[in-house]
């Protein structure tokens, strides 16, 4: 009688074999990073809380909206630019925001002083200065790329022309400043995420919502435009109508977000490339949602060493701005040796 | 039928294209030659809506390009250009898949994942199907762009110099591939070439153009004379014939 003989079991893959392929695929890669900002929110919500719970989670949950508000804005933004313009060691600050962000607010001091400035209600500032920059990039835009001309690479020069002539600028009326009004000024240069007034966190959340919806829709033309303008036309991207489009939401992202906590933009470009080498594939639909919750990771992650471990109360955007520089100087010299 | 009625072209003061008109796509392949500066990428990048004529119109099958939605477009006429640069890491089953863009807008369908399959098929990348473009040599990197245009599923195919820092071997494999494709599965492909006598090897029409303008319109062996080709270049060309194939000697 024949034994009917069991083929031997296919050798079991490893652990180390399913690890690997479980790391792979995207949908884990951003479920695992969700879940570290999930802890990351959990620490920095419920421990160390000096006084009555209650207290400390009003305050502190609305510090975290405001990181989830401006990760929001300047992941998606930074993420976007980036194919818009093919090149990934760009921010939108070279279109100059930054500097008329910090401009706006040195010539309100310099024209009406900073009693002025101080007494205007936050509302109101918020509101003309998400304005004017929206006016700024806008005209910007549609004179440079709307019009017979069009050329990225043309508006990005205007831009950073631009963003020079607003930074001496501002330098120069900031020499005239009498010490307090400078003191004024220089609390305006520099970010700060841990007290945003209510109604402004509000109005710069549905003003990023906006700018999300406008450029989510195109994630799969924006994998497209990774081609580069001439093949994305070839494969029947409407190319003008879609970047400016694009744009538009780039632009009233990071006008809502500066004005809300000051210019924090140099923080999407770490966040951005790491987002691209961590989600391990070039499409959009990965990259964008990565790209947000890094930096939840680095804002909220910054924001607890430096309150807990230093017990330091200041900027989150100087320490930002330093880690930035050491990791744009990388990315350059790497660029370099390939 | 690609057609350019009176199309001209200008850069400041320069024209580029000159009041050109002419018609393209019968069947086979159309070889399109002459001197650098002489307007032959402007002129596909005229057809492949690159940039907009100054005076003149475009058709693409009886589309006039300027009116037509740019998807619909692009499922009849699919464009390779001369220069290739990807910023980001594809792989060439990343890059095939694009070419499904103009059908399915990025949802890939079951009739997408099948052209898809057919074309990395048919220019055998299989194997290298996962590998990324910039781990690829120049003749896989070639190929896999044009499985990217072969999955585009279009009727015109315009190759801008294919054969581009291609050695002998691949620029032949490339060549007989593009006769394949028009063989086989009917395209009708324009394509530009430096080398006149891959032109005359491979193609059915050779059209060559100088300062903007067509010089010449004729099929493969009319062109291949000394005449015509100093005419077009410029510079003396010797033609003899080898085994019943004119061939041009131009080494100097």
């Amino acid at each position: 009688m024949l034994t009917e003989v069991a083929p031997p079991a296919p050798a079991a893959p490893g652990r180390r074999a399913q690890l690997a392929a479980a790391w792979a695929r995207p949908d884990v890669r951003v479920g695992l990073l969700g879940a570290v900002v999930a802890v990351l929110v959990a620490v920095y919500l419920f421990t160390d809380v000096p006084g009555s719970l209650a207290f400390a989670l009003e305050i502190r949950s609305r510090a975290v909206a405001a990181m989830l508000v401006v990760s929001t804005a300047v992941g998606v933004s930074t993420v976007v630019f980036h194919t818009i313009t093919q090149n990934r060691i760009l921010t939108p600050s070279i279109m100059g925001f930054d500097a008329f962000y910090v401009l706006i607010s040195t010539l309100i001091v310099f024209v009406s002083g900073s009693a002025a400035f101080l007494a205007v209600d936050e509302l109101t500032l918020w509101l003309v200065q998400v304005t004017v920059m929206v006016a700024f990039s806008v005209l910007l835009f549609t004179w440079l790329f709307g019009g017979r001309r069009r050329s990225i690479h043309l508006m990005l020069l205007v831009g950073i022309v631009l963003g020079v002539f607003f930074r001496s600028l501002t330098e120069w009326m900031q020499r005239m400043l009498d010490p307090l009004d400078f003191q004024v000024v220089s609390d305006a240069m520099f970010a700060s995420l841990t007290r945003p007034d209510e109604t402004l966190l509000v109005l710069t959340a549905v003003l990023v919502a906006g700018g999300v919806a406008l450029v989510l829709p195109l994630r799969r033309t924006l994998d497209v435009l990774t081609l580069g303008e001439p093949a994305a036309v070839g494969l029947g991207v409407e190319h003008r109508r879609v970047v400016m489009t694009l744009f538009a939401g780039v632009s009233i992202m990071i006008a809502a977000s500066t004005a809300l906590v000051g210019p924090i933009l140099f923080f999407g470009l770490i966040v951005a490339n790491l987002a691209y080498t961590y989600a391990g594939t070039f499409r959009h639909a990965w990259t964008l949602p990565v790209a947000v919750l890094l930096g939840m990771v680095c804002l909220v992650g910054g924001q607890l060493v430096l309150e807990r471990a230093f017990g330091y109360g200041g900027t989150l955007s100087s320490v930002i701005d330093f880690a930035g520089g050491l990791f744009f100087l990388y990315l350059v010299l790497r660029k370099g040796a390939r | 039928m690609i057609a350019l009625e009176n199309v001209t072209k200008r850069y400041g003061a320069q024209t580029v294209v000159d009041d050109v008109s002419i018609r393209f796509g019968q069947e086979g392949v159309t070889a399109l030659i002459g001197p650098n500066g002489a307007g032959k990428t402007t002129l596909f990048s005229l057809v492949g809506r690159l940039v907009r004529p100054d005076a003149g119109r475009v058709t693409v099958g009886g589309l006039d390009i300027t009116r037509t939605p740019s998807a619909e477009l692009a499922k009849v006429l699919a464009v390779l250009r001369q220069d290739n640069h990807v910023a980001a890491r594809l792989t060439v089953h990343d890059l095939v898949e694009f070419g499904r863009f103009p059908h399915s807008r990025g949802r890939l369908t079951v009739e997408d994942r099948e052209h898809i399959e057919r074309a990395i098929g048919y220019l055998d990348l299989g194997p290298f199907r996962h590998r990324f473009l910039d781990e690829l040599s120049g003749g896989q990197r070639q190929r896999a762009f044009i499985a990217m245009v072969l999955a585009q599923d279009t009727k015109y195919v315009l190759l801008d110099e294919p054969l581009n820092n291609l050695d002998l071997r691949h620029m032949t494999e490339i060549m007989r591939l593009v006769r394949r494709m028009a063989d086989e599965l009917g395209k009708r492909v324009i394509t530009v070439l430096h080398d006149v006598n891959f032109a005359a090897t491979w193609s059915d029409r050779i059209v060559a153009m100088r300062d903007g303008a067509v010089v010449a319109d004729a099929p493969a062996r009319e062109i291949m004379r000394p005449e015509v080709l100093a005419a077009v270049y410029d510079t003396d060309v010797d033609v003899r014939e080898i085994d019943g194939r004119p061939v041009a000697l131009y080494y100097g």
